[in-house]
């Protein structure tokens, strides 16, 4: 008996898990600045929490797969999702929802851009120059650092990236993919635009050394997913109540946090074309 | 051993010293092969601007918010201290049961997955949380300190054994003579991993947990580099001061402190996801559903585009990486010595060897990708120099026990031609063997290299997790330990071949894992 005893006493303080079971609890892709991300998140949680009247909680997390695995867990109920994470959450946690995405989100794109010593020049297309350069993808599960650039690249040259370039990277995150490419470790890299257009208002783009050689058609992405179980366990009605808070949320001091202008109305259908495009380069299984 | 080499002109000693020889030229020459199939192009690059920031924020750290970094200080020295104080006695009794077959397989097989494997496994299983991180950095330590142990138990006199009565209860034997036989160098081992337990509890920041690594990343990746400098300022202090703040007295202490100071978890509720992991998400789901030909050729496609591609890549980097890091050590490690260096000037040779053994291989990997571009050359540079710190240090260590020793003479060369004559035969086969000891360690260290855009499989792994593909996840990681496991027995087997073992049983065991 007292063995059993002992081992419930060390498995619960290996388990502090079970703690706070009714907090509201979110989380945010790490897809930019991600300095500070406690306080600025912090504040949302603060408006959310007045808005919801249930405490609301932010936890950060380092990878879009952490964050996805978060959710599924029920360790979060709510999270700002990239376009392909979010099909790939909703996919592994069924009735969830995409709630609202940001209202650029509606036309995002990627830019590809390329060190000024390759004499790359902006074009309309992909030009053949490409072939035989070194490029760097962001995250591997970024939408708009790795799906949707991969997607254009295999449209216009017909093969896998490996194949187009003589090395292929994965910098982990826009704002590496934008240095590596100033540095001209990679010759040429794609990058989310709202990073690019942040970081080149800041200064920190120097425009001699790298450039924007081509735009992508524009695609869905980022977007505010909740879990199916929520009115189960915060009240009838809850999910129809943080949609509210979420396309009510005016401060642009709260907004900048995304950086987004304001947020939209979004659903799970917005979504098909990036769920179809991760099915046709084998990034999600049929 | 180390004393083996004053008797070089006996017959035996010198067939020890070919086999040694011939060792050596084996390493050589297969990273000499290696070199033909490695990717280590040198690209045209324009790093200055970059660089110059790196060294700026490096030089003059900055840090804006002291409770952050107080907080990730305390919560990375947390997470390593109470996973060794639960790992060590685990070890303690899984070395004691070390005669069966199972419990040494056991023990290969989970110190054989990188901290940072171990860290997303658990993470799926018990979201971000304490738990995860106690449990990434105690399960593989429970099999180092298991192995370790054992093999500190084996070099003791059974003479002491044999005053017991018989048939006294095995816990009683080993308490009454093995354990108390070899307390010293069970403490002094304990010691030592706590260093390391701090090095993975720092890194598994990377994966989100709020230890220090968690800001050095986010800093890095942002280009913030006064803030990453502060971060790496205070690891290297953290670890340079260890003998200063770990005392006996205070142990306690801290462990009441680190049990309070664990972050807390928020709202998690998994309920039977463990089953569901175990059960079905590891398997591909051809193999679920009973296809068995599916199944087959979902592996087979595996084998041929992910598991030998990754294979060869991994091999062949680690090979060029281990030789070039015995190369830094026979360059460095004289710079930490009191014999060579002299009392006073080898404080910065071993401040460098802190530096070089405390600072993240990524970070290196990053500095070195700026420099010469992507390719396998950043991650040789990066495994070489990490590595070739901490042997180094290791090296110097030995050396400066031996100082004042019988084998010391007053009229002993100097310089150059002690280094050459005396000092480096002499601490050659103990390099050796800390060499073999870290080649699985820098095995499983070349698969963080994703960002060269170099295939390893470390690469593979990490993509199927961020793509949720436990399945391939979990045929990758049993084939990198499959791997580690073999790297440790081919290791044993030249390590006794060449008769190379270190002096003393506490340093070998220093290097077993990182």
């Amino acid at each position: 008996m007292s063995l059993i005893r002992r081992l419930l006493a060390l498995s619960l303080l290996l388990l502090p898990a079970l703690a706070h079971a009714e907090t509201f609890v979110f989380t945010a892709i790490p897809d930019a600045d991600e300095s500070r991300l406690q306080q600025r998140f912090g504040k949302v949680a603060d408006y959310l929490s007045a808005q919801l009247g249930v405490e609301v909680k932010y936890i950060p997390v380092k990878s879009y797969a952490a964050a996805i695995t978060a959710f599924r867990n029920n360790q979060v109920q709510l999270a700002w999702f990239g376009g392909l994470s979010g099909v790939q959450a909703r996919r592994l946690v069924p009735d969830s929802e995409a709630l609202a995405q940001g209202y650029e989100d509606q036309f995002f794109k990627s830019y590809f851009i390329a060190h000024t010593s390759t004499g790359l020049e902006a074009a309309d297309s992909l030009s053949d120059a490409l072939k035989g350069k070194t490029f760097t993808f962001g995250s591997k599960g970024s939408t708009s650092g790795r799906l949707m650039p991969e997607f254009y690249l295999r449209e216009q040259f017909g093969m896998a990236p490996e194949a187009v370039f003589e090395r292929v990277g994965f910098s982990g995150d826009h704002s590496r993919t934008i240095a590596q490419v100033q540095s001209g470790a990679y010759q040429v890299g794609a990058v989310n635009y709202a990073v690019w257009e942040t970081e080149l208002a800041e200064g920190k783009i120097d425009t001699s050394k790298v450039k924007v050689i081509w735009t992508t058609p524009t695609y869905p992405d980022y977007q505010w997913t909740v879990r199916g179980d929520v009115d189960q366990h915060f009240g009838e009605g809850f999910k129809v109540k943080v949609r509210e808070a979420l396309l009510n949320m005016k401060d642009p001091d709260l907004l900048a946090s995304f950086p987004r202008e304001s947020f939209v109305p979004a659903s799970n259908d917005d979504y098909g074309p990036i769920e179809a495009t991760a099915k046709a380069i084998g990034l999600l299984d049929e | 051993m180390t004393a083996r080499a004053p008797s070089l002109f006996t017959g035996a000693a010198q067939s020890s010293v070919l086999n040694l020889n011939r060792v050596c030229l084996l390493l050589v020459a297969v990273a000499l092969l290696a070199l033909i199939g490695a990717d280590l192009a040198i690209y045209p690059v324009d790093p200055w601007q970059e660089l110059a920031r790196v060294g700026q924020g490096i030089l003059m750290p900055a840090w804006q918010e002291p409770r952050v970094l107080l907080e990730a200080l305390g919560q990375t020295v947390a997470f390593a201290l109470l996973a060794v104080a639960i790992a060590a006695p685990l070890g303690l009794g899984l070395a004691m049961l070390f005669h069966w077959r199972a419990v040494r397989v056991l023990c290969a097989a989970v110190r054989s997955v990188h901290e940072l494997f171990w860290g997303l496994i658990f993470m799926q299983l018990y979201g971000l949380s304490a738990t995860t991180g106690l449990l990434a950095i105690l399960v593989p330590f429970a099999g180092v300190f298991a192995k370790v142990f054992a093999e500190i138990f084996e070099q003791q006199s059974r003479d002491p054994g044999l005053t017991l009565a018989v048939g006294l209860n095995p816990v009683k034997r080993y308490v009454y003579t093995l354990i108390s036989q070899s307390w010293p160098a069970l403490l002094s081992y304990t010691r030592y991993r706590f260093e390391c337990a701090l090095r993975s509890s720092a890194i598994l920041g990377f994966i989100g947990l709020p230890t220090l690594g968690f800001h050095l990343e986010t800093a890095f990746k942002q280009g913030q580099y006064a803030e990453a400098g502060a971060l790496l300022w205070a690891f290297v202090l953290l670890i340079a001061c260890i003998r200063f703040w770990v005392r006996p007295k205070l142990i306690p202490l801290y462990l009441a402190l680190s049990i309070w100071l664990l972050p807390e978890t928020l709202g998690f509720s998994n309920g039977g996801y463990l089953w569901q992991f175990v059960g079905q998400d590891i398997w591909p789901s051809a193999l679920r559903e009973g296809d068995l030909g599916g199944a087959l050729s979902w592996y087979g496609e595996m084998l041929s585009e992910q598991v030998w591609p990754g294979l060869v890549q991994t091999l062949l980097l680690t090979q060029i990486a281990l030789v070039l890091t015995a190369l830094v050590v026979l360059l460095i490690y004289p710079l930490a010595t009191r014999s060579m260096a002299g009392p006073l000037l080898r404080w910065p040779g071993r401040f460098l060897l802190l530096v070089l053994r405390s600072t993240p291989e990524m970070i290196l990997a990053f500095v070195f990708l700026l420099l010469f571009g992507p390719s396998g050359l950043p991650a040789v540079l990066a495994l070489a120099l990490h590595n070739g710190g901490l042997i180094a240090f290791l090296v110097a260590n030995a050396s400066d026990a031996e100082r004042g020793s019988r084998s010391d003479r007053p009229d002993d060369p100097r310089g150059l031609v002690r280094y050459a004559y005396i000092e480096t035969p002499r601490r050659f086969p103990a390099m050796l063997a800390f060499l073999f000891y870290r080649w699985e360690v820098i095995l499983r260290e070349s698969a963080i290299m994703g960002i060269l855009g170099i295939t390893t499989l470390g690469f593979y792994i990490d993509s199927a997790f961020e793509e949720i593909h436990y399945d391939r996840a979990f045929l990758l990681i049993a084939v990198t330990a499959l791997l580690n496991v073999l790297v440790d027995s081919v290791s044993r087997r030249l390590r006794r071949h060449a008769h190379a073992e270190p002096a003393r049983q506490q340093d070998m065991s220093c290097l077993k894992l990182e």
